[in-house]
């Protein structure tokens, strides 16, 4: 009977993975070549490309705001890591005059999901103002095009309500947006802090930096960047990085193989995993780690690229103490594959954070520019040396973030020893 | 000699870095019609550069930063590079030198079959990966700097060094010696030597890899070698003496042998 309904491919339905991209001896197209599919061309409709998701983000120490020309020129340099099937942007210290309220950016599908959405915020909060952002179509691009929308929020104290999981105003922004994408069709939230936003799209880095018109419109003292090379995922809008939940935004370049684990894990705090990609959830796991249990940057990446126990046991007692507490209580914290990943954040002080995972299995350079002023994290030095002169440059170690924070430099450079004296301490 | 040097702009009229294959097509171009010394400027992240090549009497410069995979399956040229190189340096490379002026990332000289790579700043992780020898067949990597861990992962021959030396502006300075290296030095070895200028703690040892005493035949080995790397970086030969260097060569030529099956050995 089996063997009746598998008889051959061709039976296979149209709306599968496998009809979209075509039926093998059918005529397709790859790049512009036509061909019988497994044939004259690649079975599964692609032609191989070398690379793999690039990033890149600096970080003006002494506050100034810039345009999003360095950021755009880091990320188009590495275009041989990306294939034209997502790109993003994050930008911090957006909005100097809106500071106080969550800016709420969206991607929708049509005016009536943009209601939908306003119909929703309106019952949770007060719009303080909302506004299209601007796009502009961009030759080569691939549509459709999303409306995309930006709502400023706030939250009047009396709806925030003592649920179990809600304790502040954040907690119950969270929700609001786990709802939105959950719930509300044809909307997606791309970014819900405050003074930042995320501009993302499917296509190349330089597609998105035109729509979005990055280079121009748009000035903050950090930027992160993300180019991508989807391997285990589709390439689509909402799966483009960086991946935010209020003012924590993330570009991962690898792939997270303890994505099962960590995603049960956050959902017991409310968090709702919903873009189809491993990448999302280390977000939510800064979220928590950081907002929510208060642990200070360097810990939390300790949590999350935890050191081997034969390292633990060269350390001293009492490091060993808090290295095995961090260990187990934050086992399922752990992101385990390869990944290196840039952070940014408002919280406590804005702050961009760069972590690799522990066996080096993904790309990480930082550098500090020759004036002090800046500083850089990128997946290839090529994209330090194309925007700024450049003072020191240096690999990080392992699983040992750098930090570096607004008016107050690298507090933390990545080469230090880990479990040592005050740094456990220190409040970053 | 004024006719058979030729620079090349990696730059496209717009100031753009240009793709790796034009660039590539470019210098390759310029090597089959006959330039001996071929000068590349403001090289930003082009992978594959001088990929392939064969041309032994051939010297390329690079002014700027190559991206990944400088010199892969290189057959002979000598490559300067002024500035840092990124990740893959000498992608198995099977003949000729490359001279790097700055820092080789991660990955440096994997799978290389022959040649040499003279680093004289610091490197990353998985330096020399899977790097192997036949016959006179002998590749090394000299690094000044510090490295860091795998150095040498499933080494199978060939010579690797890292001196733990501040190079800069005619200075030399020695890093700690506690911090020339990290951890796994060495994981899976079965063939081949690596000579570390510092300490090595016995924990810092990867899989197969062991300890041995540093004799006079290593004393002849090295000597040439370092004299080649004193003579790039301008550097006296007596400061490397300064510091003991350690020697680390495999124990076994199979050291997974009864990993998957514990009856093989």
């Amino acid at each position: 009977m089996r063997r009746d309904i598998i008889k051959h491919p061709d039976s296979r339905p149209s709306t599968s993975f496998w009809g979209r991209l075509g039926r093998v001896g059918t005529i397709g197209e790859s790049r512009g070549k036509k061909g019988r599919i497994g044939v004259t061309i690649p079975p599964n409709g692609f032609i191989k490309d070398i690379e793999a998701c690039g990033i890149a983000g600096l970080i003006n120490i002494n506050g100034k705001r810039e345009n999003g020309s360095r950021a755009v020129d880091m990320i188009t340099t590495m275009t041989d890591r990306e294939n034209g099937l997502g790109a993003g942007f994050a930008c911090y210290g957006l909005f100097p005059d809106m500071a106080d309220f969550y800016c709420i950016q969206l991607l929708l599908d049509d005016e009536v999901a943009k209601e939908k959405v306003e119909e929703y915020l309106k019952k949770v909060g007060n719009i303080v103002k909302d506004e299209e952002v601007f796009t502009t179509p961009v030759k080569g691009m691939h549509g459709p095009y999303p409306l995309i929308w930006r709502f400023f929020m706030e939250i009047p104290p009396s709806l925030v309500q003592g649920s179990p999981h809600i304790e502040s105003e954040d907690d119950y922004m969270v929700d609001v947006i786990m709802h939105i994408n959950v719930r509300i069709n044809g909307a997606f939230c791309m970014s819900s802090g405050r003074n930042m936003a995320v501009f993302k799209g499917n296509g190349w880095s330089f597609e998105i930096a035109e729509f979005y018109d990055l280079r121009e419109r748009y000035e903050g003292y950090m930027w992160l960047a993300h180019s991508r090379f989807p391997t285990n995922t589709p390439g689509w809008w909402g799966g483009a990085h960086p991946f935010n939940i209020l003012d924590w935004s993330l570009c991962h370049n690898g792939e997270i193989t303890s994505y099962g684990t960590n995603k049960r894990y956050v959902e017991m705090w409310g968090y709702k995993c919903t873009l189809l990609t491993d990448s999302e959830v280390v977000t939510y796991i800064w979220d928590l780690l950081c907002r929510k249990h208060g642990l200070p940057k360097l810990i939390a990446s300790m949590a999350m690229a935890p050191r081997y126990f034969e390292d633990i046991s060269l350390l001293t007692e009492d490091q060993k103490k808090v290295a095995k507490a961090l260990r187990m209580t934050y086992g399922r914290a752990m992101i385990n594959g390869p990944f290196s990943i840039l952070v940014g954040t408002n919280r406590p002080n804005p702050s961009m954070i760069a972590l690799t995972d522990r066996k080096k299995l993904r790309p990480m350079i930082a550098g500090i520019s020759d004036d002090g002023n800046t500083a850089f994290a990128a997946s290839e030095e090529c994209a330090l040396n194309r925007v700024g002169d450049m003072g020191e440059v240096w690999a990080p170690i392992t699983g040992n973030p750098v930090i570096a924070q607004l008016y107050k430099g690298i507090v933390w450079k990545g080469t230090e020893k880990q479990f040592e004296g005050k740094n456990l301490r220190m409040e970053v | 000699m004024a006719e058979h040097e030729i620079t090349i702009d990696a730059l496209d009229k717009d100031g753009n870095p240009l793709r790796y294959w034009v660039l590539n097509e470019k210098i390759h171009d310029a090597a089959d019609s006959g330039a001996k010394h071929i000068i590349v400027k403001d090289v930003l992240g082009q992978r594959f550069i001088a990929d392939c090549m064969e041309h032994s009497d051939v010297k390329i410069d690079i002014h700027g930063t190559p991206g990944n995979d400088l010199g892969v399956f290189l057959s002979g040229p000598t490559i300067e590079v002024f500035g840092s190189c990124e990740d893959q340096t000498g992608n198995t490379m099977n003949a000729g030198t490359i001279i790097v002026h700055g820092n080789a990332w991660d990955v440096t000289g994997l799978a290389a079959r022959n040649g040499k790579i003279f680093v004289r700043g610091d490197g990353g992780y998985r330096i020399g990966i899977h790097m192997k020898e036949y016959l006179e067949q002998k590749p090394i990597i000299v690094y000044g700097g510090q490295v860091k861990e795998f150095f040498g992962e499933y080494m199978a021959g060939g010579i690797l060094v890292a001196l733990g030396l501040r190079i800069r502006n005619g200075s030399v300075e020695d890093v700690s010696a506690k911090e020339v290296v990290r951890g796994s030095i060495g994981s899976g070895i079965h063939g081949g030597t690596i000579y570390i200028r510092g300490e090595v703690p016995e924990h810092a040892l990867g899989v197969s890899a062991t300890l041995c005493s540093f004799t006079e035949d290593d004393l002849s080995l090295l000597t040439p070698i370092l004299e080649e790397f004193c003579e790039y970086f301008d550097i006296p030969i007596e400061k490397i003496w300064e510091r003991e260097i350690k020697k680390i060569a495999p124990s076994s030529s199979r050291p997974y042998g009864s990993y998957y099956n514990p009856r093989t050995v």
